[in-house]
């Protein structure tokens, strides 16, 4: 399936509102969230959320604060001031349950390569809990779709790039989560490698109705249905459906929007207090 | 789908989640262990140097008078077996600490804290995985000495195993609190100049107090409140089959307060770890 097939899907695919959980509730959401080291400031009251079964692109070059807000959301660091919420669980007040419903792909690599595909996996379901028998389906599962079966007794050190980002991938998936983090998930990979990961995820939204937040400062990756946020300085600068924030800067492409947003922001930055 | 939803209104966690959690832990760090090969073999060549060498070629200079938990005069090689064994798990301690900084480092770390049980008992597997871990190195080292006639009683060798559980759990604590300071995978040999030896030589492991204080009363006091003393007393009383009160007590108290340090260091709201996320982008 194709990243524009799976779009097309994402019409016919219903979405199941989970029990006990207010209608409309986003998957992340984060509401007034400042972070800093030391004097310098990383970030500065940042407000969006991402819809569950949504593709978000979170969109900013390199030093924009990406990392630093994955840090946050996946508690790595504690929220100096603002919220973070996770299908309406609150991370600072209910980490365990806010976690679970998170699935992430961390820019570095953070896979044993000494260990086996599914020991690594099986090591993931032991941190969620999931009882071995239990895991060792589910990883046999991911396996196959991720077309990795064959090498599930290889060590991790003898994969491809590609494969690893794959693997990183299912793995975040294991335990099922309903938003899926990715950092970069792209970087160091070859161009067929960075359509197959983007395709894969893509069609995560829409066949499994998972929420993804991509982080990403390659413009190619981001299409038209996607909801885009524009990250630049600490500061979001643009929410929003891609065409909407495509429009309201009144350029044609997202390369030209982001360009025309980001000079903007430096005048005003100037001139803000 | 329905999988994706089941666990909806399930919250907190079940005492199978966090025992899979633990044994899930145990059993990567033992992998580790066993991918390492020159990490065994190094931690047991290291006590066997001492022994061997360094032992033998000071038991003439040292007498050793009679004292708890001895009953007869005994050879300056039996003497330092306590003291080897405390040292493996000191070593053991502090290369568990430079595993953690390197998974920081490496961001395999990351991979330990986003699970959703709570923080505190992550560490806690991690701790007692590194104990284990300890527990197997020192067993080899026992077997290996006692065909070097370091044989304590039959029942010392079960007796000593909860002196060493406590002993490793402190010293992994110790080196678990360490690595929440260390920045930099650098920076770890500072800790083998200013923990590792330190500790080490200003104790009881290599001469006796009594003989310390003969030759000077300030390191004396230094032996005394060194908590690697006490590690080392624990085990060499537990393998005789004898607690030494005060060893215990000091050996709890320091595991308490090293783990309380360690998971204050890593609580994300008020920790240590307060740079730039791991790998040193921003």
């Amino acid at each position: 399936m194709t990243a524009t097939d799976a779009q097309a899907a994402a019409q016919i695919v219903p979405e199941i509102p989970p029990r006990n959980e207010p209608a409309g509730t986003s998957a992340l959401s984060i509401d007034g969230v400042s972070h800093s080291y030391g004097p310098r400031r990383a970030l500065i009251d940042i407000n969006f959320t991402v819809a569950p079964a949504s593709f978000t692109a979170l969109l900013g070059l390199n030093g924009a604060g990406k990392s630093t807000l994955f840090s946050l959301v996946t508690r790595l660091f504690g929220i100096q001031s603002g919220r973070i919420s996770i299908f309406g669980h609150d991370i600072g007040r209910a980490p365990g349950e806010a976690l679970r419903q998170l699935g992430v792909v961390f820019q570095p690599r953070t896979l044993d390569l000494d260990l086996s595909v599914t020991q690594n996996l099986l090591y993931h379901a032991a941190l969620h809990g999931i009882a071995r028998r239990e895991a060792r389906l589910r990883s046999d599962e991911v396996l196959t779709r991720i077309g990795l079966a064959d090498r599930a007794g290889s060590k991790v050190r003898d994969l491809s790039g590609g494969q690893m980002r794959r693997l990183e991938i299912a793995r975040a998936l294991l335990h099922r989560p309903r938003l899926l983090l990715l950092d970069e998930a792209t970087v160091g990979l070859d161009v067929k490698a960075r359509a197959d990961i983007l395709a894969h995820v893509r069609q995560l939204v829409t066949e499994q109705g998972i929420g993804v937040l991509w982080a990403t400062h390659l413009f190619d990756e981001i299409i038209a249905s996607d909801d885009l946020v524009v990250l630049h300085q600490g500061r979001v600068l643009a929410h929003g459906p891609v065409g909407r924030v495509i429009a309201d800067a009144g350029a044609q492409d997202v390369n030209t929007a982001f360009m025309r947003l980001t000079g903007t922001a430096a005048a005003s930055g100037s001139a803000a207090p | 789908m329905s999988s994706l939803t089941a666990r909806q209104n399930q919250s907190g966690f079940s005492l199978p989640e966090y025992l899979t959690c633990l044994n899930g832990i145990v059993w990567r760090e033992a992998l580790r262990f066993l991918h390492q090969r020159e990490r065994f073999v190094s931690a047991l060549v290291r006590p066997l140097v001492w022994l061997f060498i360094f032992a033998a070629g000071f038991r003439q200079v040292l007498g050793i008078s009679i004292i708890p938990p001895y009953e007869t005069y005994i050879p300056y090689e039996v003497y330092i077996a306590p003291g080897l064994m405390a040292m493996i798990q000191l070593f053991n301690g502090m290369q568990s600490s430079l595993s953690m900084v390197y998974d920081r480092e490496m961001g395999n770390m990351r991979t330990l804290l986003v699970s959703p049980l709570p923080r505190w008992y992550l560490l806690f597997c991690k701790l007692l995985a590194g104990t284990a871990v300890s527990l197997l190195q020192v067993y080899a080292f026992l077997l290996i000495a006692w065909f070097w006639d370091i044989a304590p009683p039959p029942i010392g060798y079960l007796t000593v195993l909860p002196g060493l559980i406590l002993s490793g759990l402190m010293l992994g604590a110790l080196g678990m609190l360490i690595s929440s300071g260390i920045k930099q995978l650098e920076n770890f040999a500072g800790v083998m100049n200013f923990v590792i030896f330190p500790m080490f030589f200003a104790s009881s492991a290599l001469y006796p107090l009594w003989r310390v204080q003969e030759g000077s009363p300030m390191l004396y006091y230094v032996c005394l409140f060194n908590p690697f003393t006490h590690a080392v007393e624990l085990i060499r009383f537990a393998l005789y089959g004898q607690i030494n009160w005060l060893s215990l007590a000091v050996v709890a108290s320091c595991t308490a307060a090293f783990m309380i340090g360690a998971i204050y260091a890593y609580d994300p709201s008020r920790g240590l770890i307060r740079r730039g996320p791991a790998g040193g982008e921003a």
